[in-house]
């Protein structure tokens, strides 16, 4: 019981940044554009965060400050895809090789500077509880999470402003024939996607591992990315597959640590499992011909105006 | 002094155009350039970083006599042999492949440029101008598994290792045998994360060690998160690997093995400058202070520490060896009959692991 508690609470660590830079996508790609960037934005972000934090502090400042570097590094995108029509795939590629090299360089001056990880948004006695914790022993940016999942699905399923942005990254020329301006809600999305990549790269060093590393979002940009995928860019679907990798990745490192029932299955097949299911869930929504695969109809595609 | 890649393409073509004259391999030189390449980050506050502060310490030490370069974070396979190249186009006499990794376009690149000196950390292929260089970090490892004996509660350490290569393997061997030597039940189960740098998982494997009963953590990767959840987590303690990791976990780290590579290095230098360099093999550790320990942290008790400093200084002069036998490996059956202590050549191809190491998932 206790360790499936402890086990727990680590999964919702390794989900949380996966998921916030996963719902910006989700919406960035709502609207029709691709931002592969999201790695480099979190980088940014991260660094960002950690260099607030570490004179600072203050880990809300800290978180802030990344989103706006994860903003101000989505503006990059936006401006060369949605103002000069620049491919996207091209230009989302360079800006995760840009915010790698960047974030390196930004923080070449913190190595071997530790910071402080922020603290649980609910009071001692319940955040340290040896079982309410698993509900109340987290920070900010966890139950944020969760509250952008019930916002985005609602904002994009019960608001005119978000069927404006399902309706431009559908059919972006209708949207602009009745006169939505197509290119002003999709730096919008951008920067919202921007702002999430950034908060979710914060959550390295303030949630994770509080110091800075290079290169220490490791990859999960792209998780973020695939997940949007196999979410089918469904907001709720997104926060089952999140924690669904979030689980696989934490149940590979317990079951090499432990021994017991956990040690009985192969590290490999963990190793192996999102793939796995990645793989089945395509499987299973190509296979249901009605909602084929729920992509945006104009995503990837640069906004041309027709006149 | 740093140089981006496109300056080194620059640089290179420059010296493509020119013939490359004679082989009067190894003159005497007035001054050296000495190329480094690294395949990690030198802010990585662990194994890189260990080897650009040798690289410091060699201009330190030279002044005027030396020019250095280095690429940080090359990665192990075609593009290190462009780099190689570049390096080597560029004027310099000596170049340090510093990573496992490298070796394959050391051996590709060396011939080609018979006037230059290559020497490869950690590696096993030799060649006329290609020496090899390392150092024996499992002394160090003989000197934190002591400690570890000694502090252990629970009697269980996590070791959290990158990948299942001789020299990690070697590593917890060496840890286990030390702190068995304490407490006869003592044991570890390893975990391979399969890479060297990735802060966040090498955290979540410490969290999912402790939260199964280990109080000692030690790794074998690049960074110090795993020592930050050991403080966070306030168990009994850990270790910094490749540099003192202190200030990241003041009161949690109970000793770090430090990689000091700079005498080396400056042996190396010397060598080239008076012409009488020949490609080496050397494998040093505590004793030419190739490792150093860290100071000890404020919970180590003085008995242990005395008990650390004994296998240190043992393994110092000569009169202790951790790979001395009898030693079983983990199924029982005795690998190493009694007073026989393993070869080098055994110990760099080790794929076994000793008693009281559970076998890795």
């Amino acid at each position: 019981m206790e360790l499936t508690l402890a086990i727990l609470i680590t999964v919702v660590g390794a989900s949380t940044p996966i998921l916030i830079a996963a719902l910006g996508e989700l919406v960035v790609e709502r609207a029709g554009v691709l931002n592969l960037g999201v790695e480099g934005m979190m980088l940014i972000g991260a660094i960002a965060g950690f260099v607030v934090q570490f004179h600072t502090g203050n880990p809300y400042l800290a978180l802030l400050c990344g989103a706006a570097a994860g903003t101000a590094a989505s503006l990059i995108f936006g401006f060369l895809t949605l103002s000069l029509s620049a491919n996207q795939t091209a230009t989302g590629l360079a800006l995760t090789i840009f915010g790698t090299g960047f974030s390196a360089l930004a923080g070449s001056s913190y190595s071997a500077r530790p910071v402080t990880l922020m603290q649980p948004l609910f009071p001692a006695d319940l955040a340290t509880h040896p079982v309410l914790r698993v509900i109340f022993g987290y920070s900010f940016p966890v139950y944020f999470s969760f509250v952008m999942v019930v916002a985005i699905w609602y904002f994009l399923h019960k608001t005119r402003a978000g069927l404006i942005l399902r309706a431009v990254g559908e059919n972006d020329q209708s949207a602009h024939s009745i006169g939505y301006s197509v290119i002003g809600v999709r730096y919008l999305a951008v920067m919202f996607g921007g702002a999430m990549a950034g908060l979710a790269g914060a959550c390295f060093p303030l949630l994770l591992t509080p110091q800075w590393a290079e290169r220490m979002t490791a990859g999960r940009g792209w998780i973020a990315v695939a997940l949007v995928v196999f979410a089918s860019w469904k907001p709720f679907r997104l926060l089952g597959g999140a924690y669904l990798f979030g689980l696989v990745m934490t149940m590979e490192l317990y079951a090499k640590a432990g021994g017991g029932p956990l040690s009985a299955v192969p590290s490999e097949l963990w190793a192996a499992l999102p793939y796995l299911a990645t793989v089945v869930v395509l499987v299973l929504i190509s296979i249901r011909r009605d909602a084929s695969t729920n992509a945006p109809a104009c995503l990837g595609k640069p906004f041309l105006p027709a006149n | 002094m740093t140089l981006s890649r496109r300056t080194f393409v620059k640089v290179g073509g420059a010296a493509l155009a020119m013939p490359l004259l004679g082989s009067r391999a190894f003159a005497q030189l007035e001054k050296i350039k000495i190329g480094f390449i690294y395949v990690g980050s030198i802010n990585d506050n662990g194994y890189n970083y260990a080897h650009n502060q040798g690289r410091l310490y060699v201009e330190e030490q030279l002044g005027d006599k030396v020019e250095t370069v280095y690429v940080e974070n090359v990665p192990e396979g075609p593009d290190c042999e462009r780099v190689l190249r570049e390096l080597a186009q560029q004027g310099c006499n000596l170049i340090f492949a510093t990573s496992f990794g490298f070796g394959d376009s050391v051996v590709k690149v060396a011939p080609q440029f018979p006037d230059i000196a290559f020497e490869h950390a950690t590696g096993y292929m030799s060649g006329p101008n290609i020496g090899l260089y390392n150092a024996r970090f499992y002394e160090g490892r003989a000197v934190c598994g002591t400690i570890a004996g000694h502090m252990s509660k629970t009697g269980k350490a996590g070791y959290i290792g990158s990948f299942p290569i001789p020299e990690v393997v070697m590593g917890i061997n060496s840890f286990v045998l030390a702190a068995r030597k304490v407490n006869p039940e003592f044991t570890i189960k390893p975990v391979y994360i399969s890479t060297w740098n990735d802060p966040a998982k090498e955290a979540d494997a410490a969290r999912a060690m402790i939260d199964q009963g280990i109080d000692i953590v030690a790794q074998h990767t690049d960074g110090p998160a795993a020592l930050q959840v050991a403080a966070e987590r306030g168990i009994v303690g850990g270790f910094g690997q490749g540099a003192d990791m202190s200030a990241f976990a003041p009161d949690t780290q109970l000793t770090a093995i430090i990689d000091h590579w700079g005498p080396h290095y400056l042996a190396s230098a010397e060598a080239v400058l008076a012409g009488t360099w020949a490609p080496g093999n050397t494998w040093e550790g505590l004793k030419e202070d190739v490792v150093q320990m860290g100071p000890y942290g404020a919970k180590v008790p003085e008995d242990v520490r005395a008990a650390a400093d004994e296998v240190k200084n043992g393994q110092i002069d000569g009169s202790f060896h951790i790979f001395t036998g009898p030693i079983k490996d983990n199924t029982g059956t005795e690998r190493v009959a009694a007073g026989v202590t393993m070869t080098d050549a055994e110990l760099l191809s080790m794929d076994w692991y000793v008693e009281g190491v559970e076998q890795p998932a």
